[in-house]
């Protein structure tokens, strides 16, 4: 038997951590989102997708902007001393994920712009003539257009892997303490764009491949979820312990029913019989998938805080 | 630091010492009392331990700091903060297993700092000067010779979590 008791009480850490609300989960949320987003987007410039659709080339990167945007206020809201955020960028700290972040998110910025001047939307042609001269010279030099579809897919994987990168790196949070995490979040980002597309898209192309992408990002999922699990539970007794908390702990109803269940197996289901034309395709399955990737972010953030080493 | 946990009364001195010496917000701790209970009854022992930033040689919450506001002090490897690098991000609190940071209501991570303006005078931390019992040792682990060095080497010690392994360097005799 041990008792353990402390005289000190201070706010947001005892009785159990609790520093990170809402914002963070959303945080990464969207930028598992646009990271996805970019990497299907790059892959479709490679395809030269944006000869022939109207929608994912033309689109995508604007909604990612929005999107990241987004995702980045929800960061800066989580800041406790903001007046300060712009320190993030005063320098380059090599052992802390969050530097790396922040720099990498600085870089997307450029990667998705240039990504846009592919091919400028009708409404959009004639406002700012620079960019339309720059559109005109990407399209006299089909290297650079390659070029850019390759940096979105691989800044793209970059910034889904640093989602999960950023908890994983806490070694005092049992557990975010997996090399697996980084590959969940990704696999998790490439899941909820390729449903956003389809949820969105008007081109039945986009929309069947998509929803055949997401099935085996879904599979996909199911099995990294197999070696995030295994791999605590073949840990110490504190990572045992962690992971119990998904598994039969306080968090297992959400994460049984709602990040495995209606967020992967169900969506998988349905998508199965609408790639098949067994039924129709519907908003149904990638609603549940974006809802799933979003709890997922939830659950984990906030079993992470409750769990730890002493 | 060494402290003895043998003597230790839990009084609760070296919190109220370094609130009034710090200014330490009100409803904040940076250093606090533990009452550790193992065994089964009857044969049950109790260790009081005054708790507080480990000032880790493997600081966790110094690797993890995106503005490099957490950083370790020239002197004697104290880990600190620059309050004016610190955007309140979190990360070390969350890095942190020992839960020695918390948010100051001005928006910034505060910690123990081994009182570092009082020992660049040559003084003891406030903690370590009010101990009624002296249960509280400061000085220079590198130093063979000295009374920390001295006491660990002829005493029974632990640290905290070593198993966290971010090498603590608060050592409890026992």
């Amino acid at each position: 038997m041990q008792e353990l008791t402390i005289t000190r009480h201070n706010e947001m850490i005892d009785p159990l951590l609790h520093i990170w609300g809402w914002e963070i989960p959303v945080y990464l949320f969207l930028g598992g989102l646009v990271a996805g987003i970019m990497i299907i987007s790059g892959y479709f410039v490679l395809q030269h997708r944006y000869r022939h659709t109207v929608f994912t080339t033309f689109y995508l990167p604007y909604i990612a902007l929005a999107l990241l945007s987004g995702g980045m206020f929800a960061l800066f809201l989580d800041l406790e001393h903001k007046i300060y955020f712009w320190r993030l960028y005063t320098t380059f700290e090599w052992t802390s994920p969050m530097s790396w972040g922040s720099w990498i998110l600085l870089i997307i910025y450029p990667a998705l712009w240039v990504n846009t001047l592919i091919r400028i939307p009708e409404p959009f042609k004639g406002k700012i003539p620079l960019f339309d001269r720059l559109s005109a010279l990407l399209h006299q030099h089909p290297v650079l257009i390659r070029n850019i579809g390759v940096l979105n897919m691989v800044l793209g994987v970059a910034l889904g892997m640093y989602t999960g990168v950023l908890l994983s790196s806490f070694g005092a949070r049992p557990l975010w303490n997996s090399a697996m995490l980084w590959a969940l979040f990704l696999v998790s980002g490439l899941s909820a764009a390729a449903a956003f597309v389809h949820l969105i898209t008007t081109d039945v192309y986009e929309r069947e491949m998509l929803a055949k992408a997401d099935n085996a990002f879904l599979t996909l999922e199911l099995f990294v979820f197999g070696g995030f699990i295994t791999g605590l539970l073949t840990s110490t007794k504190v990572h045992i312990d962690a992971v119990r908390l998904l598994l039969d702990g306080p968090y297992a109803p959400v994460f049984w029913v709602f990040v495995i269940g209606l967020g992967i197996l169900v969506p998988l289901a349905i998508q199965l019989f609408a790639v098949n034309h067994k039924i129709r395709h519907t908003a149904i399955a990638p609603i549940l998938v974006l809802l799933g990737g979003l709890t997922l972010r939830f659950v984990i953030v906030y079993a992470g805080q409750y769990s730890t080493w002493a | 630091m060494v402290i003895d946990t043998v003597r230790c009364v839990g009084c609760m001195d070296c919190v109220v010492a370094c609130k009034t010496e710090n200014n330490v917000p009100e409803g904040f701790n940076r250093d606090w009392i533990a009452y550790d209970v193992q065994g089964e009854f009857p044969t049950l022992q109790m260790e009081i331990r005054s708790e507080r930033c480990n000032h880790c040689d493997a600081p966790p919450c110094v690797y993890c700091c995106p503005t490099g506001a957490s950083h370790v002090h020239d002197v004697g490897g104290v880990v600190l903060v620059d309050y004016d690098k610190c955007i309140g991000c979190k990360a070390c609190v969350a890095s942190c297993p020992y839960g020695a940071r918390f948010i100051n209501p001005e928006g910034y991570a505060e910690k123990c700092t081994f009182c570092i303006h009082r020992v660049e005078e040559g003084l003891d931390p406030a903690c370590v000067s009010v101990c009624p019992t002296h249960c509280m040792h400061f000085g220079d682990l590198d130093d063979p010779n000295s009374e920390v060095s001295t006491l660990l080497a002829s005493r029974r010690h632990h640290t905290l979590m070593p198993e966290a392994g971010t090498k603590p360097r608060i050592f409890y005799l026992t």
